[in-house]
């Protein structure tokens, strides 16, 4: 089982291939659908120059994003004592993001989306160009999954909504499959092919 | 009339914690199934493990406390308005407890309402019957299956779909095909066939609620049924997309009438996290299954 530590530097992901599980560690960022139509609309398309009162933000996601990993998922949160904690935190589907992703790995230096259901040719192509992978973890596996999150550092974009924030957390042998590596490899792609194949061979039945 | 609103939150927990035997038990034997260190079986026993820490720790077995959906059989003289507050409360109430998340988002403003509750939000059906208590079924239906559910018009020349159960067939197997993993195999299809574009969706979802090893009365649709999930688990989609023995779990078709002109099959996708309770209210007497 390899280990990946955040931030991860781009010798340790040209070393994976898709198929390998993984455990993740460090810290690291919750973002999906809002969350990425936010960064493409004030970070990526102002090349860097957000508008003012998006530039504390910008400087705590480029700290955590550079070398990091960004997570598709929209957890259940509790706050207790005015802490937060996670609950329940795992995958939401990742191909809603397609539009986006590559450019937001390209902007900061991600290295790893974590999410399910596999990305698209311009994701892998990203990851492929950047040095980045795509990491699956198993969809439902909520309240499992949310035990590896230790701590809950900081929130920002709670207007958006709990789902849709973006929740600084710090993970602990985080479980995960590449499914998609740097070296142009989608296990999504494939399977696709192969069921789709399968599926002409019965519906000729 | 007692008001239920703490009632349905307890239906509310135990549909979100405790996934149904039929379901874990399911499960169990599809990682049996697999093979041995595979990715498929790494993710059947992650689920199973997963399933029961949700139900130790009463917490969310998926984050995706999905669109919670009540169908509601009260006799005659029963207020469904009072209902309807209760279990409105009762939401709020659960998302508070972090049983739910709070999942309703404004479609105009992009606000969550941060306690499920909105515009037809949660879905609420009411059916009057001649029993004297009353039931309710609730289902959580989580929005990554949701996305991969299809409604198909027949005929369909490109899958060589006419209007009949071939046809049928022919249009489920592509939509668990274009599904692949993204709706967190392996699911549970709720298939319907006829009516309008709306009853027949509503009906494709209802047939969630049934009992995995339950038989459908009519021969055909049982045939059928049996035969779907052998061929669809044949794609060799698998766990997560991952490939692997079983990609589905359950085939669940009904029918209704539709007009001359319409033939339509509605596939209602859900993930293997397949959340459904039932309450049941004699006089003062709540039970749960």
């Amino acid at each position: 089982m390899r280990e990946l530590t955040v931030p991860i530097s781009e010798d340790a992901i040209r070393e994976l291939t898709a198929g390998e599980p993984v455990r993740l560690n460090g810290v690291i960022a919750t973002g999906r659908d809002a969350a990425h139509k936010y960064m493409i609309d004030n970070f990526v398309k102002t090349g860097g120059q957000p508008p003012a009162a998006e530039a504390e933000i910008y400087a705590a996601l480029r700290d955590v994003l550079a070398g990091g990993v960004i997570y598709h998922c929209g957890p259940v949160v509790q706050q207790a004592g005015g802490r937060w904690s996670f609950v329940a935190a795992g995958p939401t589907t990742s191909i809603r993001e397609e539009p986006y992703q590559a450019e937001v790995i390209e902007h900061f230096g991600l290295r790893a989306v974590i999410g399910k259901g596999g990305m698209g040719p311009k994701t892998l192509a990203a990851c492929q160009q950047h040095g980045a992978v795509y990491l699956h973890a198993i969809g439902g596996a909520a309240s499992l999954i949310a035990q590896s999150v230790t701590e809950v550092l900081a929130v920002h974009k709670l207007e958006f909504g709990v789902p849709e924030a973006f929740w600084i957390i710090r993970v602990q042998d985080f479980p995960a499959v590449v499914t998609m590596d740097s070296h142009g490899t989608s296990l999504h792609q494939q399977m696709m092919e192969q069921s789709s194949a399968r599926l002409a061979a019965l519906l000729a039945r | 009339m007692t008001d239920l609103t703490d009632a349905f939150v307890e239906l509310i927990r135990r549909a979100a914690t405790q996934l149904p035997a039929d379901m874990q038990r399911a499960l169990s034997e599809a990682k049996g199934r697999e093979e041995p260190g595979s990715a498929a079986e790494g993710a059947l026993d992650t689920i199973l493990q997963n399933v029961e820490l949700a139900r130790a720790n009463s917490t969310p077995i998926c984050q995706d406390t999905g669109t919670p959906i009540f169908d509601v059989y009260y006799p005659v003289g029963v207020s469904t308005r009072r209902l309807a507050e209760q279990i409105r409360a009762a939401c709020a109430i659960a998302t508070e407890r972090a049983y739910l998340r709070p999942n309703a988002v404004d479609s105009l403003t992009g606000q969550n309402s941060g306690d499920n509750t909105g515009i037809d939000f949660p879905t609420l059906h009411f059916h009057e019957w001649d029993e004297d208590g009353i039931k309710v079924d609730l289902l959580l239906k989580g929005g990554g299956c949701e996305n991969v559910s299809t409604q198909y018009k027949l005929p369909n020349s490109e899958l060589g779909a006419g209007r009949d159960l071939e046809g049928v067939r022919r249009v489920v197997l592509d939509a668990v095909n274009r599904a692949q993993g993204l709706g967190c195999a392996p699911g549970v299809l709720g298939v319907a066939v006829g009516g309008d574009r709306g009853s027949s969706y509503v009906k494709s979802k209802q047939q969630l609620l049934r009992p995995l090893d339950d038989t459908n009365p009519e021969p055909e649709l049982a045939a059928l049924e049996d035969r779907l999930l052998d061929e669809g688990n044949e794609l060799g989609i698998g766990p997560m997309g991952f490939g692997g023995e079983t990609t589905l779990l359950g085939v669940k078709v009904s029918t209704l009438h539709r007009l001359p002109a319409s033939y339509f099959v509605s596939v209602a996708y859900m993930c293997w996290a397949n959340r459904r309770a039932t309450m049941r209210v004699v006089g003062e007497e709540v039970s749960y299954a």
